[in-house]
């Protein structure tokens, strides 16, 4: 103990230490990483996985949709705390896990995003137990989802056909009846655009392979990363909301201004 | 001219001076330029906006005649072959892929595309205000009827001048706008679908409707405008300015500055000064991303689709408008013919009303009034408390409106039910003026009340002072005489009951007349007059306070 707080003021004690930071963080993001790559690469679940997901769905998720996943009793109004997860499949769960949706935050028109209740691996899991319930949407291969494969064009056509009437032509959202929402699509993972296409979450409708194919997907997921990474060549864009945004801008910002420059100019010096 | 007929006598020494001798004996500029030189502005902040709104309008013609040069109106299909990667190779009209041209492979297209259209927003938004201003400072009265109905116009042209550029891209966004248009036209009982296949020559959207409304934005209503803008400006000249109320000014004056040297040399600065401010919005702030929206195609609707700000009302009004209510429909086939009246009711109506009475203000103000003198002097707003209040109420009826267009936007912004948001704004839509109009009215009597005691008591100056028999009192400031005339020099119109014609008969026109003289003017708070400042100056305190409580007795002694 001595000799390390006589050498805490050493000249190189700070590059000592920054060296060591880096190389902890780093570390600890290859082993992230790995574990990432891992579990992308693996389609098939164990029996272990489905055993400790079963664990974390009776610990976490089935005062709502019932043990053994079969949904809970329907309430006086037909309403019911949560459904049969039966066949909804792997990539059902990834999203609404992965996301943050579920456990779902309140009772509300819908589920709210908010941060991952699970780490990764448990997700995984948590998928496994529930895709051995029945047969359901897989968690979508690399392939499908690799964005530099798909032709944004064309992507955008089915985004303009099948998605902005919701989620609005620049996928910023918009909303639904009676507080739904389509959120906007700005920062969401390639996969979980994919889940959320083939499982329909929350109010959205299922669009199955037949509806728009898997190299359909992968073009609007080229679409929505080509205007994600594109940025605004205009300048900022206030929030992509069309305009009633700019509307509201001239008003406030615009006239704001013009009002301050008359008021200066009109001034007398007395 | 007397210029051009008296003999030249007057031979200049330099050069400059020859040359302009030679221009001002052939056009008589001189007398022009005296006559309008000498013209006088006076300084108020407010307004401007007129200015503010002719400068954009030149801004809007600069930028508008720039994009001219690349724009191309055509319906053509084509595959678009530019530099912006997401649409590449998509299917798209000529004027799509030129306006996308202009954004990405035209060198300043883009800087000149916003600028264009952050002028238009601008444009209208001074306009309004500047309309506003005059209704509220009552600049609208004789001799200035006209001018006033001239500016109605111009507001008008401003909305169609915005609305024909809006669609010309031929984005997703103004094909929906378009649609919406074309519904609110063949919802027009009767002749709408004639009208709509005229317009569009065919079904819509057909090969034809930016062709059209390309010769509509660029040639006929500019055109119009301009004339507009010839008449109102003229009219301003012959009228001369109006002037707030003050020391030193009446009917038959103008204080100000003359338009030479000083004014044109800040209303020359000014012009820079929008341009500059308009420039800086247009070069960091982008305004409709035409390439995020896509071409169009009558298919596809995207969520948030909005016009413009000042067409917004009549989409707010649209969207309002329920279906059914109950078991009552608004839609009617008479004889084979559908009369749908959940579209042509809300998307005419309102716009219908406004305009109605915004046109018409003037007139129904001076009968009321029965007032046909020529009036210089403005109105603070307050001391007009019930056209105060009646503008109050219509503007917020526009302004719920105008939510109402951004319903979906509030709903996701403030994480509120969209089907509440409706409700709300169709309650306020008939509550909102009703409680405008009797908010509004009674904050300008309590100010009118707070600047009758103010002129007769003076400024409480906050100090106590404890007389020697005990009593306490705060000290009263006087004011001095420029601000005790702004408060005190006003006119209050009095209620005019309903007159007998020759015949001593009391029409029926006269009696609602009279009854809204009533309305207007029963409740009036009566400017101080000179007898009481003079009794509140000299009695000091205790007298005061007598003559204020007992208003109805000072209305009867003037």
């Amino acid at each position: 103990m001595k000799a390390l707080s006589q050498r805490r003021r050493h000249p190189l004690a700070a590059i000592a230490l920054l060296l060591l930071g880096l190389l902890v963080t780093g570390g600890l993001y290859a082993v992230a990483g790995t574990v990432n790559e891992a579990k992308a690469q693996t389609t098939t679940y164990s029996a272990q996985d489905v055993e400790e997901g079963e664990k974390l769905f009776v610990a976490n998720c089935a005062t709502c949709h019932g043990i053994g996943a079969v949904g809970a009793p329907e309430g006086a109004h037909g309403n019911q705390a949560g459904p049969s997860l039966v066949g909804v499949g792997a990539a059902a769960v990834d999203f609404q896990v992965g996301t943050g949706r579920m456990p779902m935050q309140m009772n509300g028109p819908q589920a709210q995003v908010k941060p991952v209740q699970f780490n990764d691996e448990q997700t995984r899991q948590l998928s496994a137990y529930v895709a051995s319930l029945g047969a359901g949407p897989a968690v979508p291969s690399e392939e499908v989802l690799d964005a530099s494969q798909g032709d944004p064009a064309k992507g955008g056509e089915l985004f303009r056909v099948n998605c902005a009437m919701c989620h609005n032509a620049a996928a910023a959202g918009g909303a639904l009846t009676r507080g739904k929402f389509a959120p906007g699509l700005d920062g969401v993972s390639e996969k979980h655009i994919y889940e959320a296409m083939v499982t329909g979450p929350q109010n959205m409708p299922v669009f199955n392979d037949a509806n728009v194919t898997p190299e359909g997907k992968r073009d609007i997921i080229a679409f929505l990363k080509s205007i994600e990474t594109e940025g605004s060549p205009g300048g900022a864009e206030l929030g992509s909301l069309g305009p009633v945004a700019e509307g509201l801008f001239i008003w406030t910002a615009g006239l704001g201004i013009i009002i301050g420059f008359t008021i200066w100019l009109t001034q007398r010096s007395s | 001219m007397s210029s051009t007929s008296a003999p030249d006598t007057y031979t200049p020494k330099t050069r400059v001076g020859r040359i302009a001798n030679f221009v001002d004996s052939r056009t008589g500029g001189s007398a022009m330029v005296k006559e309008f030189g000498r013209k006088i502005f006076p300084d108020h902040w407010s307004f401007m906006f007129g200015e503010v709104a002719l400068y954009s309008f030149v801004i809007l013609l600069l930028s508008g005649t720039f994009l001219t040069f690349f724009f191309d109106p055509s319906m053509a299909e084509t595959h678009y072959d530019g530099s912006y990667v997401p649409l590449k190779g998509v299917e798209m009209s000529v004027a799509y892929a030129s306006s996308l041209d202009i954004s990405f492979d035209i060198r300043g297209g883009l800087f000149m595309r916003q600028v264009h259209h952050w002028a238009a927003l601008l444009f209208v938004a001074a306009m309004s205000v500047h309309m506003l201003r005059v209704f509220f400072t009552g600049a609208f009265r004789r001799p200035r009827e006209l001018n006033w109905v001239v500016g109605g116009v111009l507001l008008i042209l401003g909305m169609a001048a915005g609305f024909t550029g809006y669609s010309l891209p031929d984005d997703l966004l103004s094909g929906n706008g378009l649609r919406i248009i074309d519904g609110v036209i063949k919802s027009i009982p009767l002749v709408g679908t004639y009208i709509s296949f005229f317009l569009f020559g065919g079904e819509f959207p057909g090969t034809a409707i930016i062709g059209r409304l390309y010769v509509l934005h660029i040639l006929l209503v500019p055109a119009i405008i301009l004339l507009m803008i010839a008449l109102h400006m003229f009219m301003l000249v012959v009228h001369k300015h109006t002037q707030y109320p003050g020391p030193g000014r009446t009917e038959t004056n103008v204080v100000g500055y003359p338009v030479g040297p000083v004014y044109a040399a800040k209303a020359g600065g000014f012009f820079f000064i929008v341009f500059g401010v308009i420039a800086v919005i247009a070069g960091l702030f982008t305004i409709n991303p035409i390439w995020n929206y896509g071409p169009y195609d009558p298919s596809p609707v995207s969520a948030g689709t909005q016009p413009d700000w000042y067409i917004g009302f009549v989409d707010g009004a649209l969207r309002l408008m329920p279906g059914v209510i109950g078991e009552f429909p608004f839609e009617y086939v008479i004889f084979g013919r559908t009369l749908t009246l959940n579209v042509l009711l809300p998307a005419l109506g309102p716009a219908g009303i406004l305009f109605t009475l915004l046109f018409a203000w003037p007139w129904i103000e001076r009968w009321v009034t029965r007032d046909d003198r020529e009036h210089h002097l403005l109105d603070r707003p307050r001391n007009a408390p019930t056209r105060t209040a009646i503008g109050v109420a219509g503007f917020v009826w526009y302004a719920v409106m105008w939510a109402a267009a951004g319903s979906d936007l509030i709903a996701t912004h403030f994480l509120v039910s969209l089907n509440d948001v409706t409700y709300w704004l169709r309650a306020l839509f008939f509550l909102g003026p009703i409680v405008a109009y009797i908010v509004t009215k009674r904050i300008c009597l309590s100010l009118q009340r707070k600047d009758r005691e103010i002129a007769l008591h003076g400024r409480e100056t906050g100090r106590i002072v404890r007389l020697p028999h005990g009593e306490f009192i705060e000290v009263h400031e006087p004011l001095d005489d420029y601000h005790q005339y702004r408060l005190v020099n006003f006119e209050s119109p009095e209620v005019l009951p309903a007159q007998p014609d020759a015949n001593g008969r009391i029409g029926r026109t006269e009696k609602l007349r009279g009854r809204l003289s009533r309305l207007f003017f029963e409740d009036r708070v009566a400017p101080v007059t000179p007898a009481e400042l003079e009794a509140a100056h000299a009695h000091g305190h205790p007298a005061v306070e007598e003559a204020a409580e007992s208003r109805t007795s000072e209305v009867s002694r003037h």
